[in-house]
């Protein structure tokens, strides 16, 4: 469950003021609104990236408004995926696995299980510099669901792919919910795309948030 | 068959005076470019003929300059290895905090780069006079013995390596740190597991050039440290000695010495640079 009670967060001169909503366990939302409209500052401040200046956020019924990013359980996939250039694919997947201290084979099984899932067994000693926009989106989704966070969030995650790799990325993202069980926040420009993933749409407009259900979902 | 109108005429001619100026521009700034250039590469060939393999060998046979160039590597490691230490938070703070007073801290980084050799050596030396500073020369000797050759070689070779790191870290996206930091990082964690990592070519650029930077230094160590054989004395310092005893061609050998680990250390950073651009890991 994601909630945001009303939230109030900026950059410099620019604020969101009194935003409120809530997405219950499992939905899929998806975040729109005009460039510059403060999405991704939002995004940012329900990561713990960016700190309230007023307002509480909740995810899974805990109160997350003061705890820093690594403690609020949250996969962040940004745009462009920032892959960290010095690992491999499979170094991704295990990186935040690696932090938790989970055991070697623990952590052997759960790689094994998203590069299946994600198409990434050929990829997993390769480095991030020969990779494609698509497969660059899919370690980086694999590296926030990798250790099991209750909500994902992601910024734009296909804006900059072509139409195949747009339309492998939606089919994966399409599995997440049920293959997880993660309560999604999804930003993006682009309709069609809303209106195939998600079952809660929010609408970022004058600084503040519209909530409809698509036809498709109710 | 129809003659070409008066607007065709014209056409042609413009695109001829267009084609003219470009070829004029470019031939202006290849011959300033060039002669630049040949002006570098006419000194070294002038030492290298000026010098033959028998002077570089008797220098090389020399004790006193057997110990600069102990003297040099070492001073020099240890500055490169001192500037890092100090460089990499210096620029990862500048580069990721905003804080009062940013911009007067971001003018005195430079203050080394700026200020004349002498005024820096001089400074130094002024500095271990005051009571603070002579309370450090009561533990460890410093002006005029080995230590202040390190400290006057740091002054300006941290402040280059702050410039290069500062601008490797401007190139790497706070979004991955923050990335890190919602995998579970700590912000410790995420610069030393995810920053550092992807800066590695920059820290060796800036190690490389604070190590080069250190080896030139003349100016602040001759005033700090003065050109004493077999205590203070660095290659920088031999050539400006054998200089002033008349010998030049000991001095034009050890100058092509310098010249070598120069171009060495351009290589180094040029291979780095080149598997930058390639995108391999080192």
């Amino acid at each position: 469950m994601i909630s945001l009670e009303r939230v109030t967060v900026g950059v410099g001169g620019f604020e969101l003021r009194e935003i409120s909503f809530s997405l219950r366990s499992g939905a899929y939302g998806v975040l729109m609104g005009r460039t510059g409209s403060g999405k991704t500052t939002l995004l940012e401040a329900i990561c713990g990236l960016r700190s309230v200046r007023a307002g509480r956020i909740r995810l899974q019924s805990q109160d997350v408004t003061d705890l820093p990013p690594a403690a609020r359980g949250i996969g962040f996939v940004p745009q462009e995926g920032a892959l960290f250039s010095h690992l491999t694919v499979r170094q991704h997947l295990e990186f935040a696995l690696v932090i938790r201290k989970w055991e070697r084979e623990r952590i052997r099984v759960r790689v094994g299980e998203l590069a299946e899932w994600l198409g990434l067994e050929a990829l997993l000693d390769r480095m991030p510099q020969g990779l494609s926009g698509g497969e660059t989106q899919r370690v980086a989704l694999g590296r926030a669901l990798s250790f099991q966070p209750g909500v994902l969030c992601l910024d734009e995650p296909l804006s900059a792919l072509d139409d195949d790799s747009r339309a492998g990325i939606c089919a994966v993202l399409e599995g997440v919910r049920t293959r997880t069980g993660v309560t999604v926040l999804h930003i993006t420009h682009n309709l069609a795309e809303a209106e195939r993933l998600a079952d809660t749409l929010l609408r970022l407009h004058h600084g503040s948030i519209d909530i409809q259900i698509p036809s498709a979902s109710r | 068959m129809t003659s070409p109108s008066p607007a065709h005429d014209e056409r042609g001619n413009d695109a001829r005076r267009l084609r003219h100026s470009d070829r004029t521009f470019l031939i202006c700034f290849s011959v300033l470019a060039g002669s630049y250039l040949l002006l570098l590469v006419s000194t070294l060939v002038a030492d290298l003929f000026y010098t033959s393999p028998g002077h570089l060998w008797h220098a090389l046979q020399s004790a006193e300059i057997r110990y600069a160039i102990r003297l040099s590597l070492l001073s020099c490691t240890l500055t490169a290895l001192l500037s890092l230490w100090v460089a990499v938070p210096i620029a990862y703070l500048m580069a990721r905090l905003k804080f009062p007073g940013k911009g007067l801290a971001d003018a005195l980084l430079d203050i080394p780069i700026v200020l004349p050799p002498l005024v820096i050596g001089l400074s130094l030396l002024i500095l271990f006079q005051t009571p603070p500073g002579r309370a450090v020369e009561r533990w460890i000797p410093v002006t005029y013995a080995v230590p202040s050759v390190i400290l006057a070689q740091f002054m300006v070779a941290c402040a280059f390596a702050v410039r290069t790191l500062r601008a490797t870290f401007d190139q790497i996206s706070p979004r991955h740190e923050q990335v890190a930091l919602t995998l579970g990082c700590s912000r410790s964690q995420a610069f030393w597991m995810v920053v550092l990592p992807e800066a590695r070519r920059g820290v060796l650029t800036a190690g490389t050039l604070a190590w080069a930077r250190a080896l030139g230094e003349f100016g602040p160590i001759l005033v700090f440290s003065g050109a004493t054989r077999f205590k203070t004395e660095v290659l920088s310092t031999t050539v400006f000695l054998e200089l002033s005893v008349g010998n030049l061609e000991a001095a034009v050998a050890v100058s092509l010495l310098m010249v070598a680990a120069a171009v060495a250390v351009l290589l180094l950073i040029r291979t780095q640079g080149l598997d930058s651009a390639l995108g391999r890991p080192l």
